[in-house]
């Protein structure tokens, strides 16, 4: 088995071997999943601390139960109720954490870097849970454990990503994993939220969504945050929605078994329309249930063994 | 008195490079010729054979932080570590608190740099009231109680109309407005250059686009008052065209750069390390290499460190969080001779121009940036062999926030003497 990390900071630092690693120990944890009785024992006596400085439902509750079926404990980090409103930096926020004797921390921070500073002073693993509008690698690698269920290999496939890629750590991390593993990937959304600096991680641009979706395999929606209009990203909601929307029509110039991933929490009838959201096509549910094996598998890799010797 | 002998005596002003005796009498200099024989037991000599002798380098833009960020740096701090770095006149900005905006904080600098008795130091008075870019501040008063320039450093003037009302009255006064040149609109609270480095880092960017402008703005505003303005920290290649155009048209326009964007890139943020978040912000390898030619070719007039303290909890958080700003008094020499002069990209003597000769010249110190008799006896002692490792804890600055720390150099500043006296001496006996 190939996974010799500390930490979980992003896409970029993993192998392809390292990737194939991570989904195929997801594999076995999905099983766990469905079982009556869902938990083993792997982790019992390890803590872990759900360290979430944004608000969120689902990567929390995903991370929060995959460590339940691993027997660890589990701490839920309460934003509002901490220290950082009484003005603690993020430093000795951490340091106190530490002090508890924790094992690992998920982190979930609006600043980009902010897991790979804690991970340059903690003793604990650190997974990144989504960092700014940097990277957010345990949902590419659950989007990556679902694309490989429906199209059981990477290479030559074409994946669209749709929206606003700029501010999105989805994107950069499925960007980067997907071009790791040999697939073309199409950015598609208005210039000022998809610029051409992306190219360089290896991808294509495309305006146009009808000609963006042509032949493809699998169209991701990002989540459009609606404030950006606020900033003048794109004029109005309406024009957004007539140009970036994936509609049944559109949806048809893609190959006929061609998939529709969101990371949620979808606006419905903004990024798709309610039937595709719906359709057998979409694989939006399956997403939110295989992210709960893939970080099962990560927390098993991480801390699973004892005292391995693991670097960065 | 004082006599240095047998240093390699580099003066470009005068445009000497021969091995010359100084004889130092009254903080001026009183001779300068090929063996010099004093007879006086009053004179100190010293040895300057294998050093180089230059005029005493200017450092034409630091913050000193005092008043008001004492923790940060204090007047006599900064003048500590500007003598350690071989500079003997250092310039602050005025974005202090107070803000350096009436006679009444510029007397307090000066009394200040006067108690600490080190290097000169020379304030620099906002352009506006509190920096707030609405009124002028009283330009006049301000330069009889000693300011040596004006700018908003930090809070640059948006206004394009106040602007060219503090060009205008400028002139009266025969003084030197200097920029920093940022469209803060459309930097848009970004914290590093805007490309494809800022795109993977997933870190909001500042478009080279925004310095640009204000560029030429600048530059067409002295063309419309003749008044002349000094451009700060310049970071990239679309500002050097500006710049070129601005000189082949006889503008009354210059430039500087830090060592910082001459030896630094955006890629080298990779690991978000906050000692590399500076305004303006490390640009891409291609503006690095525009910068270095820009020095050879003369576009560029001088390099100012932006010397810019912060305390080290400050610096020691996440990338986003942290403040703006390098430090660089003691390490700039070392860096920019272990890298240009080094290197063969530049001579010693148009380091000497860029550091001493052009600052004075623009500054309009007439006794300073040259070493004629009866100038100023301000003297750099450079020894060009030594070799050593950067080190922040050897620092005199408060403040860590250097990224060159742990660099290998070869080269670098064993005597300061200001006005006569020796201030700094690493020379050993």
């Amino acid at each position: 088995m190939i996974f010799n990390h500390k930490h979980l900071l992003g896409i970029n630092q993993l192998t392809p071997e390292e990737i194939m690693t991570i989904l195929d120990t997801a594999e076995s944890f999905l099983e766990v999943s469905r079982r009556e009785i869902k938990k083993v024992p792997t982790l019992r006596g390890r803590t872990i601390v759900n360290l979430f400085f944004e608000p969120s439902t689902r990567t929390r509750s995903s991370f929060e139960l995959a460590a339940k079926r691993l027997s660890a404990d589990i701490l839920n980090f309460n934003l509002l109720a901490s220290s950082v409103v009484k003005g603690e930096s993020l430093k000795d926020t951490i340091l106190n954490l530490e002090a508890m004797n924790i094992d690992a921390l998920i982190v979930r921070h609006s600043a980009s870097g902010a897991p790979h500073f804690i991970s340059s002073f903690c003793k604990s693993h650190v997974i990144n849970a989504g960092d700014g509008t940097h990277e957010h690698p345990t949902q590419a690698l659950l989007d990556a454990f679902t694309l490989r269920q429906e199209k059981k290999h990477f290479s030559g496939l074409k994946i669209v990503i749709v929206g606003d890629l700029l501010h999105s750590r989805v994107a950069r991390s499925n960007i980067i994993l997907l071009r790791k593993l040999g697939a073309k990937v199409v950015g598609c959304g208005p210039p000022s939220l998809v610029p051409p600096e992306f190219k360089s991680l290896g991808m294509e641009i495309n305006y146009n969504l009808d000609e963006a979706v042509e032949r493809a395999d699998a169209i991701m929606m990002l989540r459009l945050q609606l404030e950006r209009q606020k900033k003048n990203f794109f004029p109005s909601l309406r024009e957004y929605i007539t140009h970036f929307s994936l509609t049944p029509q559109r949806f048809k110039r893609a190959k006929k078994e061609a998939i529709i991933m969101h990371p949620g929490p979808i606006n419905r009838c903004v990024e798709l329309s309610a039937d595709l959201a719906d359709s057998v096509h979409s694989v939006i549910l399956k997403q939110v249930e295989n992210g709960v094996a893939v970080r099962m598998a990560i927390l098993y890799l991480l801390l699973g063994g004892k005292d391995r010797d693991a670097t960065d | 008195m004082l006599l240095i002998k047998n240093g390699r005596v580099i003066d470009p002003a005068a445009g000497i490079d021969e091995t010359l005796d100084i004889l130092i009498k009254d903080g001026q200099i009183a001779e300068i010729k090929a063996k010099i024989t004093i007879d006086s037991a009053k004179t100190k000599v010293i040895d300057a054979s294998r050093l180089i002798v230059t005029p005493g380098l200017i450092d034409m833009h630091v913050h000193l932080r005092e008043p008001g960020f004492e923790y940060k740096e204090t007047i006599a701090s900064g003048a500590r570590a500007a003598a350690r770095g071989g500079f003997t006149t250092i310039a602050c900005m005025p974005n202090t608190n107070p803000v350096n905006d009436n006679r009444g904080v510029t007397e307090f600098i000066m009394g200040q740099a006067k108690k600490a008795n080190q290097v000169n130091v020379l304030p620099i008075a906002a352009i506006s009231r509190g920096s707030q870019g609405k009124e002028l501040t009283d330009m006049a008063d301000l330069k009889e109680a000693g300011a040596i320039a004006f700018s908003d450093d930090g809070q640059p003037v948006s206004s394009s109309l106040l602007f060219r009302r503090a060009l205008e009255y400028s002139k009266m006064l025969s003084t030197l407005i200097i920029d920093h040149c940022e469209d803060l609109e459309l930097a848009a609270n970004g914290v590093m250059h805007e490309g494809q480095w800022s795109v993977k880092l997933g870190l909001k960017g500042i478009p080279s686009t925004a310095e640009e402008i204000m560029v030429a703005r600048d530059i067409l505003l002295a063309r419309l008052t003749g008044s002349r303005v000094h451009l700060a920290h310049i970071s990239c290649r679309g500002s050097l065209e500006l710049i070129r155009w601005a000189k082949e048209n006889n503008l009354p326009v210059t430039a500087e750069v830090t060592p910082h964007h001459l030896l630094l890139t955006d890629q080298m943020i990779a690991d978000y390390d906050p000692n590399l978040k500076v305004n303006p912000p490390l640009r891409s390898k291609e503006d690095r290499q525009a910068l270095v030619q820009a020095l050879q070719d003369g576009t560029i007039d001088v390099i100012a460190t932006d010397h810019a303290p912060h305390a080290p909890d400050e610096k020691d958080t996440e990338f986003d969080a942290a403040p703006f700003g390098i430090i660089g008094l003691e390490s700039a020499l070392p860096v920019l001779l272990d890298r240009l002069v080094q290197k063969k990209i530049i001579t010693f003597s148009r380091l000497i121009e860029l550091l001493s000769t052009n600052p004075a010249r623009i500054l309009g110190l007439k006794n300073k940036g040259h070493l004629r008799v009866g100038a100023d006896a301000d003297l750099t002692l450079i020894q060009p062999q030594k070799k050593q490792t950067i080190d922040i804890n050897f620092f005199a600055s408060k403040s860590k926030n250097c990224p060159f720390n742990g660099w290998v150099v070869k080269g670098m500043a064993i005597m300061t003497i200001v006005g006569g006296r020796i201030i700094f001496n690493a020379l050993k006996k």
